[in-house]
């Protein structure tokens, strides 16, 4: 969205978080999906306009890499908008199971199957 | 899909969501972002990389106590395979000082295909070190350039000393069956390498 990013200054991305990185988030997963609650935001709380649109964006169940890409943020910034939507309860994160931890035979077949017909 | 995650998706549905997540490495132009055009919508994503102290001092860092960051730039894709069932694919940034994000990336994930041009098989060497040190399944696939002279397989097993099981395909992952079936072989070697594994995990 905001191409002057990329050759701005090196902590301009954090602006929008208000300097706060991700480091305390690891529980958004790159491939964890978002998702809106359906609860409408404090009237105290101050949303920026990042956290809207992510918020909207999240109806539709994206993961997190997804809302990166989207909104072309970086990672670490989205982490730190989605950590705020979660505080708040307007989203929840689901980080579904990696299949490489459960290697089973009948998911693994279908990943192939399904590759095949693509 | 989406409407149905939305309105309907219970605690226990959400539980069913897996994610198989598959990195495609290999050295400087060697066809990563083409394997991920190929059977995916390539999608841009950033990351941010720590900077050292050379850059401190240039810019007003104050706001970020300290972190400070530049921005990497990697593709992602993604196939729907079923309801529940996605595949993400992630090119990881060919610049060794990235390393740091392929951490994350390798966390939880499947395998990787290593793509290889022989004009210039050092490039990868990074790579394949990075996965067999982490025991992170892998094949390797050749891609055909014009103008590279062509290698038997098994001779570019020795150039790059793979061990006997790791697969090595020959491929143009400009053609989308051809990037398929490099990931397809990645999925059966994971498949032959885990089945004992399997066999446990499924008893438990
Ligand atoms: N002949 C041939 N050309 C290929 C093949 N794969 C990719 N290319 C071409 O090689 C060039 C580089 O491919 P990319 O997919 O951009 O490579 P990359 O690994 O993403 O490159 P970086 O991100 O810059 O490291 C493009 O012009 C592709 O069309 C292949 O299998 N055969
Ligand atoms: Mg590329």
């Amino acid at each position: 969205m905001d191409e002057e990013w990329v050759d701005g200054p090196v902590v301009r991305p954090y602006w929008v978080t208000g300097g706060r990185t991700a480091d305390d988030r690891d529980d958004l997963d790159l491939v964890a999906v978002v998702r809106a609650t359906g609860v409408g935001p404090p009237a105290k709380l101050l949303m920026g306009p990042e956290h809207e649109d992510i918020l909207a964006f999240c109806a539709t169940a994206p993961s997190v890499v997804e809302v990166a890409s989207q909104f072309d943020l970086a990672l670490g910034v989205v982490r730190v908008l989605l950590g705020d939507l979660l505080d708040h309860g307007l989203i929840v994160a689901h980080t579904p199971a990696p299949v490489a931890r459960f290697p089973n035979e009948r998911i693994l077949k279908e990943v192939i199957d399904g590759l095949h017909a693509l | 899909m989406d409407s149905m995650r939305s309105d309907g998706a219970t605690d226990i549905g959400m539980d069913a969501v897996m994610a198989v997540k598959i990195l495609v490495a290999g050295g400087f132009g060697v066809g990563k972002t083409t394997l991920v055009g190929a059977v995916s919508e390539i999608r841009p994503l950033r990351t941010e990389e720590a900077l050292t102290e050379k850059s401190i001092g240039v810019d007003d860092t104050s706001g970020v106590e300290g972190k400070t960051t530049t921005t990497v730039a990697m593709d992602f894709g993604r196939i729907t395979l079923r309801t529940g069932l996605s595949l993400y694919l992630f090119g990881t940034p060919g610049q060794d000082r990235f390393w740091f994000m392929w951490d994350e990336l390798a966390q939880g994930a499947l395998g990787a295909v290593v793509l290889v041009d022989t004009r210039r098989l050092g490039d990868c060497f990074a790579s394949i070190d990075y996965f067999e040190r982490r025991g992170l399944p892998f094949i390797v696939g050749v891609n055909c350039f014009e103008g590279a002279q062509v290698y038997d397989t098994e001779d570019v097993r020795i150039a790059l000393d793979l061990d006997d099981d790791v697969p090595i395909v020959v491929c143009d992952v400009r053609e989308r069956e051809s990037a398929k079936q490099a990931l397809i072989t990645l999925v059966e070697h994971v498949l032959l390498t885990t089945r004992p594994a399997a066999t446990v995990g499924s008893a438990l």
